[in-house]
């Protein structure tokens, strides 16, 4: 690492003078970042690396890897418990992202317009689910998902006791059922922030929409809506995220099963690396997993800053 | 970090200082220079607890030994014990599982001691049946499983079979069943009284595994699972049999009419064991290991060994060596790591496991003072009727490096009513083959 940082260093003693425009950018400014960077190197960007090069090997963990190029990415199109991991984040991204932006707007903006006694205690309360640790979200909902836990107890008493059932053993349900949790982890944090948005929006715009005769409704998608491009940006691109590294909740609470039915690529990863020993293909699956959360990443703030356009 | 950017650089390479089994010059811990032991394994409860005065004992017995434990998750072990003893600080005694993921991947890297040496000059073998130990047996090289070399060593093991509640079993107005047709007659008569025939949680996936092989071992001959578990015909076997199709289709019926907890594939495995010492259920198909839930003395609760087709038929069950203990193959002190293991696996070690429901491997283990009538008596009175008729057959699981992930989730499929016996088995036997074809 020494032979990187020592270049730039003196690059920025060499370029300290006065004929420097005020404002250009100084080169000294790599020694701030130098620290940062070092770390974010030998924590991230050297074992990025690694798990590139281990990609393209079959290796147990041990004993010397042998060499088979693409094959564990090839593999992608031709096992079908891949293929259905990546299926399965597609219904995710549907409740880690769509479902908990849509609630977090609808709470936002009712939350923002409406004057009522206690609007902060609401707001901590549907902000609490945010900061309770995975594990424990996990672990709860298995508890109220089980046969003879709270939802089935609840549907029962309301006369629904043909829907009740065990919903993470269920091959239909157990996915949505994972994903649901999903967004109650989730739409607290969209709350906040487009709650936080709307406070940014000039109080003149609303007034102007009521001016013009604006209803609610109407004055949601005028204003509110538009004003929150940013941070629909944010909480769309953090949230797909989210969903595709799934890994916690399927992990407690169904192992991937029943049978494969959530199974995901984050859980593949583990399978594979841990406990059958097939390195290679898990850092296949893994570096295939960061492509398309960079493509999926990149996509979105594209697409939301040609609409400002 | 250029060599990594590079062409890609071939991963792993950390081979075993010593692959070839020490043979000790006598027994025991010689010499009086300070060693420090590091001993990982994963026991909790009674076990643990036991663990820690057997390791006092042993200190106390060796003054200059001292022994640093650490205590591992069953899962936590899995996942770091290969990193562990690759490492430059490898610990000297480890709990590695059997099978081709973690015995055998060890035993492939050179980085267990083969143990065959300490077996002879301390009489292992002379305490366990051999056929027992198989599964702590690997080629040097890991290419074969249940032969070879010796890689672990327990006193302890484990037995799948079928716990019943006294009460229900006879307030249904039956016998404890004496063949299989019988058994199958219990879970109807217990269904058709409203009760819960086999008490069954299977959100975790492993204990699907016990289910299906309680019926399979019971259809399918011995020699045929022992043969495919440790793959000694290699591609000649396939797991699509006629038996196991048979085996398949009995579990999957039982499933259908409804002789399992109601939505098991979404109940805990925890959860039911706690349900079923409370009362829900008539039998549980599992390991002996619920004994400690039930309480080893407890009266109201029994154990069988899954009933033959014919009655006096010989008792076929899934069992074994427990975790074994092994000695990493970088380890300084091998020979007082092989008197630690043979102090961990000695009779006076035995006694006072056996009360936690551990079984004994060794023949002649003294069970007198334990009650008949109790769980953990009928327990120990099955074990040793399975052990004279060398009944045991490997956990299903160990066949290929894959195989848990592909059965249990099968299993799920084939309970869940998702999938037929046609699918169960085409499944099971496609990840067979494929391993087999690996080996070449």
């Amino acid at each position: 690492m020494d032979d990187v940082v020592a270049p730039v260093a003196l690059e920025a003693v060499r370029r300290r003078g006065p004929e420097r425009l005020p404002g250009e950018p100084r080169a000294v400014g790599y020694l701030f970042v130098a620290p940062a960077f070092l770390i974010y190197a030998a924590f991230t960007l050297v074992p990025l690396l690694h798990a590139v090069n281990l990609s393209f090997f079959e290796w147990d963990g041990l004993t010397p890897g042998t060499f088979v190029g693409l094959r564990n990415y090839a593999a992608f199109f031709t096992d079908p418990l891949i293929r259905s991991s990546y299926g399965h984040t597609l219904v995710l991204i549907v409740f880690f992202s769509f479902l908990p932006i849509t609630i977090g707007l609808l709470l936002a903006a009712s939350l923002s317009r409406i004057r009522i006694r206690g609007l902060t205690f609401f707001r901590t309360i549907l902000f609490v689910p945010v900061i309770i640790t995975n594990v424990v979200v996990a672990v709860t909902w298995a508890w109220i998902y089980a046969p003879d836990g709270p939802l089935n107890a609840f549907l029962r008493a309301i006369g629904l006791g043909h829907v009740a059932r065990a919903w993470l053993g269920d091959f239909t349900w157990a996915l949505p059922s994972v994903g649901l949790v999903g967004t109650w982890g989730e739409f607290g944090f969209c709350m906040i922030l487009f709650i936080a948005g709307i406070m940014k929006i000039p109080a003149s715009l609303y007034e102007a929409a009521r001016v013009d005769g604006a209803g609610p409704v109407r004055e949601f998608l005028a204003v509110t809506l538009p004003g929150l491009r940013h941070e629909l940006t944010v909480a769309l691109v953090l949230t797909v995220i989210d969903a595709l590294s799934t890994f916690d909740l399927v992990y407690v609470m169904t192992s991937g099963g029943p049978g494969t039915a959530t199974s995901v690529p984050a859980f593949q990863v583990y399978s594979r690396a841990f406990l059958t020993n097939q390195v290679g293909s898990a850092a296949a699956i893994g570096i295939t997993l960061m492509l398309i959360v960079f493509a999926v990443t990149f996509g979105i703030t594209r697409l939301m800053e040609r609409g400002e356009g | 970090m250029a060599t990594l950017i590079g062409a890609a650089c071939t991963p792993g390479g950390t081979t075993g200082s010593r692959t070839a089994a020490p043979t000790p010059s006598a027994t025991g811990v010689i010499g009086t220079e300070p060693v420090t032991l590091t001993v990982w394994d994963q026991e909790t409860g009674r076990v643990s607890k036991i663990w820690d005065r057997l390791n006092a004992e042993f200190m106390e017995k060796y003054p200059n030994v001292t022994i640093e434990r650490v205590r591992k998750s069953f899962s936590d072990l899995k996942t770091s014990l290969k990193l562990a003893v690759a490492g430059p600080n490898p610990p000297d005694v480890v709990e590695a599982n059997q099978g081709w993921p973690d015995m055998g991947a060890l035993v492939r890297a050179g980085l267990l001691l083969p143990l065959d040496g300490y077996a002879e000059a301390y009489g292992w073998l002379d305490r366990v049946p051999a056929g027992v130990l198989a599964v702590n047996r690997f080629t040097p090289d890991a290419s074969e499983f249940g032969t070879g070399s010796l890689y672990g060593f327990t006193g302890m093991g484990e037995m799948i079979g079928v716990f019943y509640n006294k009460t229900k079993l006879a307030q249904l107005g039956l016998e404890r069943p004496a063949t299989f047709a019988e058994f199958e007659h219990a879970l109807e008569v217990a269904k058709q009284a409203g009760e819960v025939p086999i008490a069954f949680g299977n959100l975790d996936k492993f204990a699907g595994i016990h289910e299906f092989t309680a019926i399979q071992n019971v259809i399918a001959p011995k020699d045929y699972l022992t043969d495919l578990i440790f793959s000694r015909r290699g591609p000649d076997l396939s797991f699509d049999t006629p038996e196991n199709r048979e085996a398949a289709a009995i579990l999957r019926e039982w499933a259908e009419k409804g002789y399992f907890t109601e939505g098991f594939n979404g109940v805990g495995y925890d959860d039911v064991v706690a349900r079923f010492v409370e009362g829900e259920g008539v039998f549980m198909i599992t390991g002996n290991w619920i004994v400690q839930n039930i309480g080893p003395e407890n009266r109201d609760f029994g154990f069988f060994v899954m009933p033959p087709l014919e009655a006096g038929d010989p008792p076929v069950t899934t069992g074994g060596p427990g975790f074994p203990l092994a000695i990493a193959a970088a380890s300084e002190h091998p020979d007082v790591a092989a008197a630690y293991i043979d102090w961990m696996t000695s009779d006076h070690a035995g006694q006072m496991l056996i009360p936690t429901g551990q079984l004994p491997l060794y023949i002649g283990a003294d069970t007198s003072g334990i009650d008949p009538e109790s769980v953990l008596g009928e327990l120990l009175a099955e074990a040793d009727r399975v052990s004279r008729a060398d009944g045991l057959v490997p956990y299903l699981d160990w066949a290929t490096p894959t195989f848990y992930d592909t059965t249990t989730a099968a299993i799920q499929e084939l309970m869940g009513l998702k999938i037929g016996v046609e699918e169960f088995v085409r499944d099971i036997d496609a990840d067979y083959a494929a391993f087999q074809a690996s080996r070449g």
